[in-house]
């Protein structure tokens, strides 16, 4: 699997938001996109999908235009975790993640008892199995990321394309949401994209990362190498301290952002 | 909640409207007993042929009719809620039931024939829904909330033509018989209506049925739909206009029926959950008999028949008030 963006722009009229994007996320990469609120991070995802189309450039999906896959092809390799939300209607989670099977059915088909049995797996494997029964509008903001997690991943897809999944989360689910994307990645060999607001969490999982900024700014690169104070303060306008300590032999690194630059 | 759970809740309704659909029978201004109306639904020859007469002639027919409106309806309305992802939305938010009932009022007004007005009630109804399509559809894509706004317009001025109607109508007749035909009745029902009925309507349910797991996928947001492989906006257009045929030829035949779409799927949820794969069928029974036991109160609580709409609301407002409250607004999941 390899997705490629090539010279993607997409603007509204004459004010271009992504300028000249150009990268590729290849087998079993992590790639995060960074960037301050309001750069067009999500915006960039949905012209990958397909839900808004690039003014200019155009994504490549094993060297094969995406346009030339059928919407089912497509979303057959691919899965999309959405920031999660309530909504209006409320499934149990387990009818929920075996809603991510259905890119694989055919128009009339009703889940089977193996699809159930997958979902049932799915569950066991991201450690959510109690909450099988549950009602998703009964459930936590984290909790309910997980679900969608699972949804994404019970497809098997080669890509997942994550908007923002540890957002509003607290610390513990904010840790659960990224070791799952470690763990699928590794277990299932899935590459994935994932926009994020955390320099933090780009540094501990991904291998390379996408610095969008304002005026068209971008940096691509390995993530340790964009990762760094000077990209930092030059993207985001804040002072910060790169730390890395180690504990029971482990290397952790974390970023401190301790002023408003001026 | 677990399908084999669904199943038997489903089955235990399917008996209550067993029950319900001989009781209905039953009642009425000649007492029958449920004896004696089995007997004559199994054709026994023996038997008095003034109540077999009565049974298979006069009050088969209306119920059969009740009872398939009313699962018509309820279903639409279901998968209505479901595509708008609102709860609070019904069969006549296209402007369907506001068009159709222009169609028959005019028709009411000009001959007064039950074919002309049939016919332009249908006519009016499919028109407005197509009115309504043709508005919201921007840069070749449907918004939702586009679709729901050109429905409010369609409407109102669909009602706006249907008041202008009764003005110039004349007060003595055709007023009153257009004013009695909007509040939906099943006094006129033949076999022929029911024929007419039941070869749109059944086929409608069927499909709405064999779509109900797709509802559940439906109900999500667009993008995470699309993103399961489903063609939102064509299976979106697939339900609406189903539906919308529905309701068009329910209003077309028994007059506008309110309340039923969005009142009946908030029971059916309470009953057996959001999940759509027991959601539409739980609708067209809840439906089905909610019509038969409302009609049958209609045509023998007073002397003359009461209007359809008038119980509907009358019954199904202060119910819809207690189920809110109970349910806090989020359905049966508690």
């Amino acid at each position: 699997m390899k997705l490629e963006v090539r010279n993607g722009s997409f603007g509204y009229g004459d004010k271009l938001i992504l300028k000249d994007i150009n990268f590729e996320v290849g087998e079993k990469t992590i790639m995060t996109v960074l960037g301050p609120n309001g750069v067009g991070k999500t915006t960039m995802l949905k012209c990958i999908m397909g839900f808004l189309k690039w003014t200019k450039g155009d994504n490549y999906l094993d060297g094969r235009r995406i346009g030339s896959y059928t919407d089912k092809e497509f979303w057959r390799k691919t899965s999309y975790v959405p920031q999660a939300k309530r909504s209006v209607f409320s499934y149990r989670c387990i009818d929920m993640v075996v809603m991510g099977l259905s890119s694989r059915q055919n128009f009339f088909d009703t889940p089977s008892k193996e699809d159930y049995k997958k979902a049932e797996a799915v569950m066991d494997m991201l450690g959510i199995s109690d909450l099988s029964e549950k009602h998703c509008n009964a459930l936590s903001g984290g909790e309910l990321q997980m679900i969608m997690i699972a949804r994404a991943i019970i497809s098997e897809p080669e890509l997942i394309i994550l908007d923002e999944p540890e957002s509003n989360l607290d610390m513990k689910n904010q840790l659960r949401v990224i070791d799952s994307i470690v763990n699928i990645t590794r277990k299932m060999g899935t590459s994935c994209l994932i926009n994020t607001h955390f320099p933090d969490h780009a540094l501990s999982i991904s291998d390379t990362t996408l610095m969008l900024g304002y005026n068209n700014q971008l940096l691509l690169g390995r993530t340790e190498d964009i990762v760094t104070e000077e990209n930092i303060q030059r993207f985001f306008n804040v002072c910060s301290k790169i730390v890395s300590f180690n504990i029971s032999s482990e290397e952790y690194r974390t970023i401190f952002p301790y002023k408003v630059a001026k | 909640m677990d399908i084999k759970k669904i199943r038997i809740k489903l089955l235990f309704l399917l008996m209550i409207l067993l029950i319900l659909f001989i009781l209905a029978i039953c009642v009425g201004r000649y007492g029958i007993s449920p004896v004696d109306v089995i007997r004559a639904l199994t054709f026994d020859d023996t038997m008095d042929p003034l109540i077999k007469n009565v049974v298979l002639q006069v009050r088969l027919p209306r119920i059969l009719m009740s009872m398939i409106v009313g699962a018509g309806l309820a279903c639409s309305g279901a998968s209505y809620q479901c595509i708008f992802g609102n709860p609070l939305v019904s069969p006549d938010i296209l402007g369907v039931s506001a068009g159709a009932g222009f169609g028959a009022a005019l028709g009411i007004l000009l001959s007064g024939s039950a074919v002309v007005v049939q016919g332009q009630a249908l006519f009016f109804g499919l028109i407005a829904v197509v009115i309504v399509l043709c508005i919201s559809r921007v840069n070749k894509k449907t918004e939702l909330f586009m679709l729901v706004l050109s429905g409010v317009i369609v409407g109102a001025f669909f009602e706006a033509l249907i008041s202008l109607v009764k003005y110039v109508a004349d007060p003595q007749n055709t007023l009153p018989a257009i004013t009695v035909w909007l509040m939906g009745s099943l006094a006129s029902v033949s076999y022929q209506k029911v024929i007419i009925c039941s070869v749109t309507i059944l086929p409608c349910t069927v499909a709405l049925m064999t779509l109900r797991w797709k509802m559940n996928l439906m109900s999500l947001d667009d993008e995470e739909a699309i993103s399961m492989g489903v063609n939102v906006e064509r299976v979106r257009l697939i339900i609406i206009v189903i539906s919308t045929l529905m309701t068009a030829v329910s209003v077309s035949l028994c007059g506008i029926i309110g309340w039923i779409g969005l009142v009946i799927p908030h029971i059916g949820r309470f009953i057996v959950g959001d999940d759509h794969r027991g959601l539409i069928p739980a609708c067209v029974i809840i439906g089905a008999g909610y019509l038969l036991v409302i009609d049958s109160v209609a045509r023998t609580l007073t002397a003359a028949e009461l209007p359809l709409s008038i119980l509907t609301a009358m019954v199904g407002a202060p119910f819809f008030g207690v189920m809110l409250r109970k349910t806090m607004g989020n359905g049966g999941n508690g």
